[in-house]
């Protein structure tokens, strides 16, 4: 049996990397190193490529009892000198580790890497163990921006946990004057034959050097593209349709009664929310764009956002798959991300069809997505950093919108139900997934409908 | 009207009423501030295209896009920046042939053409000189009319981007198109081309000066002296985009092909497009080969689409497709498929590894799939007579259109663009859609582009365009090509429908 899922296997488009890749960071405190290197991470795992961040500071902050001041980073501090030396190679360690388990294609390492000689050091160590290396480098002289880092993500550091806002950010700026001393920028000449990016106040400007491979581009394109303008994004589903009242799967019906409701009151909450320029998306099915319409506002139509397309299985309820396809049933239900639906497709065909829509939110500021049930587990996946296991079994419930807010390093979740009763659809992964299963374990978790 | 908006969506701050809807209650507003709307509209679908849009009295109304994503909220001025021999008029070409295929109406002004209808017969460099009065009278009158051109283009013609293709070296010409631009509500994105490369100098030389009707009367060395004189002539004024001096404008710097990009301030979705699709492309020599699956079991008996294995003849193809691909010698060739069963088996003949990608797979023809012509004909003689009407843009019921295709392959062409020798072994639609891109086929011609079965197209980038050259690989197979009958009308018989469709058993 296992055999014969692993015919359905098979990504819909093909792994391009072949050698494990360390992007490496460059830059001085509160360049958003960090900020890139965790989004990134989310980004890259989302597509499918294993990804894994190793945050020096995070290395420095376990080996040292605990922080006491900027004197730590002092240039001239041998003592600390040497802590930090090997915390960077400790961390190098595990990148090895990380790569050679065949766990990993992509290691981002976080850190400073300010100097020639460490990135020599990178370098070196990439060159033994066959990895490639790409640079991304942050470079920022806008005091604003560095201001609102320092706050955003510096004062709630583990470093600062015991001192008072202004303390922390005097002791923060002195730790950025130490790094200052020593800082050599990647430089247009000398550096001329290593492969990186060098993005310029949060992206008005990029310089791109010697970009080898596929990743890489994907890269440069993805980190092109995002942006730090607050903003949020409303992610919801059609109202409720005819085919969920009978518990159907799939099709193209129109809204019920309370879905149409629902679009009102969606209306009503969106215009409360007081945003200028806000963009609306849907699907090209009919459910969405209904639910569009009762904005009253212009939408546009993605084929992209449409449904997961369930193949034979479109417009059955789950009883009649687990008549007509008890096996198929049972697979789904083994490996729900990868399973395809016999002529239509599976969770990770979506995340790739779904790919230029996330690249487009990340463009864009204030965004509604009216779509689906599996797609929008797919968007909620990225936003969330949720793994493959989870994401088909996110709760993406009608009638809720969930209204997404970047902060700090993550995205705040607001979930909103607007008061509007609908079936539910969601299945919960039974207990027994076997093949020979019983129907009415299989069919134990179906959610109720007419 | 100064914009085109009857398919457009204007999302930008100011969303622009389309004409016909003026008189409807849902006009759009700007954001969601203060608008109560009126009942929802009813929604028909589109029969053609399958798309769901707001109707009144049951006839649709003027819909705002349908399109996969708004591209930019006006149109956009490319302007091309470098000496001469830089590749400017090649990724002009480029640009505009990848735009265009990604269904973003674009066209080259080359002003070196306007010249040349101008001044009919080009002496030598002499014209060039930046103290010849006469030859910067006639440069500007040149740019300007070229200029005119792009006017008319964006603003009645449908346009969407123009790419202005001349030196545009000084920084007085640059102003002089920014305020152009500016007049006329056109964003303006520069796309500089920076070289020093001798060797590569030379090889453009080569390649597409010296074919110039300019030179169409010297020897080769003539020719060259006399094109490195002209290059002379505007290395003196030349103004290279400036970090510091041009840090408000928008472009990308190109530098030593490809090497190194300097990308300043892209502002919307068009552009950061146009990066990515420059940071992909090289010049490096190569050859893409582009087949369809062998002779399949579905394909013998006339009927579209399914997942059918090989006929012995289909697999007789892949034995001599290996065979093929042996004489031509290639190192690291790389070899994509779908993930229909038809064209692994090909691909396995070869005895070489092979990626699979899911949207190389064949056109879904929704209800329609594993039907024959006739079957079509019989129980959907509507949708048959629609598609005869629009090909492009027609989507099967529960399918796709080859407009849907054409997104769909866009990672694929991006990916053959990085690559350098490649064969993909694919499908009929699929293959017309591919073959399209690489040689500017029009949405029109495309879904009636010849691509039989056993039968390799090789693509040679060369110059500007692609050398094609189709190779029959002898082995015996089905036509699988319905030409456009006569009669498109819905009222037309079933025979006029069927009078075009292959013979098969």
């Amino acid at each position: 049996m296992k055999s014969r899922l692993s015919q359905r296997r098979g990504s819909s488009v093909p792994q391009f990397t072949n050698s494990p890749t360390m992007i490496v960071m460059v830059g001085l405190p509160a360049r958003g190193k960090t900020y890139i290197a965790k989004k990134l991470t989310r980004y890259l795992n989302w597509i499918g490529v294993t990804t894994k961040v190793f945050n020096v500071g995070q290395y420095r902050r376990d080996a040292t009892r605990s922080y006491n001041s900027f004197e730590f980073f002092r240039p001239d501090n041998e003592e600390a000198m040497k802590i930090r030396k090997s915390c960077a190679n400790a961390a190098l360690k595990d990148v090895c580790d990380y790569f050679t388990r065949g766990l990993g294609q992509i290691v981002v390492f976080d850190a400073t890497n300010t100097t020639l000689e460490r990135r020599e050091v990178i370098l070196g160590f990439a060159e033994e163990n066959g990895y490639k290396v790409f640079f991304v480098e942050s470079i920022c002289d806008d005091l604003e921006i560095i201001a609102q880092n320092i706050k955003q993500v510096k004062l709630s550091s583990p470093d600062y946990k015991d001192c008072d806002k202004e303390e922390a950010v005097a002791d923060f700026l002195k730790r950025i004057e130490c790094y200052k001393m020593t800082y050599i920028p990647l430089d247009d000449n000398k550096d001329r034959n290593l492969s990186y990016i060098k993005i310029f106040n949060v992206g008005s400007r990029y310089l791109v050097n010697r970009v080898q491979d596929h990743i890489q581009s994907r890269i440069v394109y993805y980190l092109m593209n995002i942006h730090v303008t607050p903003r949020s994004i409303y992610l919801s589903r059609h109202g409720e349709s005819e085919l969920n009242l009978s518990g159907r799967i799939g099709g193209d019906s129109g809204l019920s009664p309370g879905g149409a409701k629902f679009a009102s009151a969606l209306g009503t909450y969106m215009r409360d929310q007081c945003i200028s320029d806000l963009k609306v998306w849907t699907s090209h099915m009919k459910r969405t764009i209904q639910t569009a319409e009762a904005l009253g506002v212009p939408y546009e139509q993605w084929k992209a956002l449409n449904e997961i397309d369930a193949g034979v299985c479109e417009d059955m309820t789950y009883e009649e798959i687990q008549e007509h396809y008890p096996e198929e049933f049972a697979l789904r239900d083994q490996d729900k991300y990868r399973y395809r639906y016999p002529k239509g497709e599976s969770y990770e065909d979506l995340v790739q069809r779904l790919e230029p829509v996330i690249m487009e939110l990340e463009r864009q500021e204030n965004v509604l997505v009216i779509c689906h049930q599996a797609v929008m587990r797919c968007l909620l996946a990225y936003f969330l950093n949720k793994t493959a296991h989870e994401l088909p079994y996110l709760k993406c419930p009608l009638h809720t919108v969930l209204k997404l807010t970047p902060v700090a390093y993550g995205c705040k979740v607001e979930s909103v139900f607007l008061n509007v009763e609908a079936v539910n659809t969601h299945r919960d992964k039974p207990v027994n997934v076997d093949v020979d299963r019983e129907p009415a374990e299989a069919l134990e978790t179906v959610p109720d409908h007419i | 009207m100064k914009h085109r908006s009857h398919s457009e969506q204007h999302s930008g701050k100011r969303p622009r009423v389309p004409a016909a809807a003026a008189s409807t209650s849902t006009s759009p507003q700007d954001g969601m501030e203060d608008k109560t709307p009126s009942n929802p509209r009813e929604l028909t679908q589109n029969p053609l295209k399958k798309i769901w849009m707001p109707c009144k009295n049951g006839l649709p109304e003027k819909h705002i896009s349908q399109r996969k994503v708004c591209m930019t909220n006006c149109p956009t001025l490319i302007v091309t920046v470098g000496l001469p021999a830089r590749g400017k008029t090649y990724i002009s070409k480029k640009l505009t042939r990848y735009l265009n295929w990604i269904g973003v109406p674009t066209r080259e002004f080359n002003v070196g053409q306007y010249r040349r209808e101008f001044v009919k017969i080009y002496k030598s460099f002499e014209f060039f000189r930046p103290d010849n009065e006469e030859g910067l009278k006639i440069r500007r009158q040149c740019a300007s009319a070229a200029l005119n051109d792009v006017r008319q283009y964006l603003t009645e013609e449908g346009g969407q981007v123009a790419v202005f293709d001349a030196t545009n070296t000084t920084r007085e010409r640059r102003e002089t198109i920014i305020q152009f631009a500016e007049q006329n509500g056109f964003k303006v994105f520069f796309v500089e081309s920076v070289c020093e490369d001798p060797d590569v100098i030379q090889e453009n030389i080569v390649q597409v000066k010296l074919s110039s009707p300019d030179y169409a009367n010297c020897n080769t060395e003539e020719a060259v002296e006399d094109f490195l004189k002209r290059i002379k002539c505007y290395e003196n004024s030349y103004e290279t985009l400036d970090e510091v001096l041009d840090r408000d404008l928008s472009y990308i710097k190109i530098m030593d092909v490809g090497q190194r990009y300097m990308v300043n301030r892209v502002l919307d979705h068009i552009q950061s497009r146009i990066v990515y699709y420059l940071m992909n492309i090289h010049i490096t020599p190569r050859s893409i080969y582009l087949c369809r699956h062998g002779e399949s079991e579905l394909n013998v008996n006339g009927r579209i689409g399914g997942d059918s294995g090989l006929t012995p003849r289909g697999k007789a193809f892949g034995k001599k497709l290996s065979q093929f691909l042996e004489t031509q010698g290639i190192s690291d060739l790389k070899v994509w498929t779908s993930q229909m069963k038809r064209t692994i088996q090909t691909a396995e003949a070869l005895n070489v590894p092979y990626e699979q990608w899911k949207v190389l797979n064949e056109i879904d023809a929704g209800v329609c799939e594993e039907m024959m012509y006739e079957e079509i004909q019989d129980h959907y003689p509507l949708e048959f007579a629609l598609r005869d009407q629009d090909k492009y843009r027609y989507r099967y019921p529960k399918g796709e259109s080859y407009e849907d295709l054409v997104q769909r392959l866009e990672p694929v062409i991006m990916e053959l663009e990085r690559q350098e020798n490649v064969l993909v072994v694919c499908h009929q639609a699929v293959m017309r859609c591919l073959l399209a891109y690489f040689l500017d086929k029009t949405a029109e011609e495309l879904p009636y582009l010849k691509c039989p079965l056993h039968t390799v197209l090789k693509l040679t980038p060369v110059a500007y365009g692609c050398k094609v050259e189709s190779i029959s690989l002898n082995v015996e197979s089905v036509n699988t090509h319905r030409e456009r009958p006569e009669n498109v009308e819905v009222s037309r018989m079933s025979k006029e429908a069927l009078l075009t469709v292959p013979a098969h058993q």
